[in-house]
């Protein structure tokens, strides 16, 4: 079988995130001051063949802490659909 | 002689700098291509700056996979000394050779001028040439600098004195910024536990020759220079 995976890497709370910044004092400047908390990510997708969801779920749990996110400053969520 | 390797990634800059700073202090210096498994029996592992594979996905984090880095982690876990310098700072985080991370500067702009660092180690393969509290002027060119690591990981750096260049200014009324990109305790380089890995985010190399002012970088050479292997980190296969 065949998933759609989603990965959502995410700078990690109460880490400096000056894209973040930049980006909110833009919509500020832009007339959209109700906007806060921004931060800037990076979204991953890959196509993953395993025999089961869970399994996909795990290999890419394995793909993000050795490659996509830096466990030092990043956290990461999946999304796992079928393909 | 002394042989040391200059790692070349696609991508990486001021190798040919590194190589001649190295080669100027009288070591037998050449370069070896990130596809290559071999360091060739080097004592002493460069990695240069620049912007390896693009800097795709976050500075480092492919070239850590490379062919060649598997024999750097192999020399290094041998004892055997290896500086990264800027982007090489950024490999060696990755790789787990050094605590920490080096992200996005905190004013976002890419920076390109000399800042002034104190040395603080002066007892690691590459700083030895310099007495402690020694201030350099070092040229620095990079986007991602800021060093991050956990609380813990930076009280344990400060508490076993790892912080081995650390932005200062030059005087009260200098006009260089003591802190360039917004790193944590404001540290410009950091090494292991040992002192045998080392990394920096400025270029020493880009001011080693008195023709381009101060040689204030070539100490990290002439350190590495009179560097010799002990008796325990030889290693018959690695040479």
């Amino acid at each position: 079988m065949s998933f759609r995976v989603h990965v959502r890497v995410m700078p990690r709370g109460g880490l400096l995130d000056p894209q973040g910044q930049a980006v909110e004092h833009a919509l500020a400047a832009l007339g959209f001051g109700e906007a806060g908390g921004v931060r800037v990510g990076r979204a991953i997708e890959l196509e993953v063949a395993a025999a089961s969801r869970p399994e996909a779920e795990a290999r890419v749990r394995q793909m993000c802490d050795k490659l996509l996110a830096n466990p030092v400053t990043e956290d990461y969520l999946l999304e796992v659909e079928d393909a | 002689m002394l042989n040391v390797a200059v790692v070349r990634f696609p991508g990486s800059n001021c190798d040919f700098d590194t190589l001649r700073a190295a080669e100027r202090v009288g070591a037998n210096a050449y370069f070896v291509w990130h596809r290559d498994a071999s360091l060739q029996g080097a004592d002493v592992v460069l990695l240069p700056g620049g912007f390896s594979y693009g800097d795709y996905l976050r500075s480092g984090a492919i070239a850590r996979f490379s062919p060649i880095m598997q024999a750097v982690q192999r020399h290094a876990a041998d004892g055997g000394p290896v500086l990264g310098i800027c982007n090489g700072f950024q490999i060696l985080c990755e790789a787990h050779l050094l605590p920490g991370a080096l992200m996005r500067n905190a004013g976002l702009t890419f920076v390109s001028k000399p800042v002034d660092v104190m040395v603080e180690r002066s007892d690691t393969v590459f700083t030895s040439a310099y007495a402690g509290g020694t201030r350099l002027r070092l040229p620095v060119a990079h986007g991602d600098g800021r060093f991050v690591a956990a609380d813990d990981t930076l009280r344990m750096l400060e508490a076993e004195g790892r912080v081995v260049l650390r932005y200062v200014a030059a005087t009260e009324a200098s006009p260089l910024q003591p802190n360039p990109n917004g790193s944590a305790n404001h540290i410009a380089g950091i090494c292991n536990a040992a002192g045998s890995v080392v990394g920096i985010m400025p270029h020493p190399e880009r001011i080693a020759d008195a023709l381009l002012g101060p040689p204030d970088g070539l100490g990290f050479f002439t350190s590495l220079a009179a560097w010799r292997p002990r008796a325990s980190t030889l290693n018959v296969t690695s040479r």
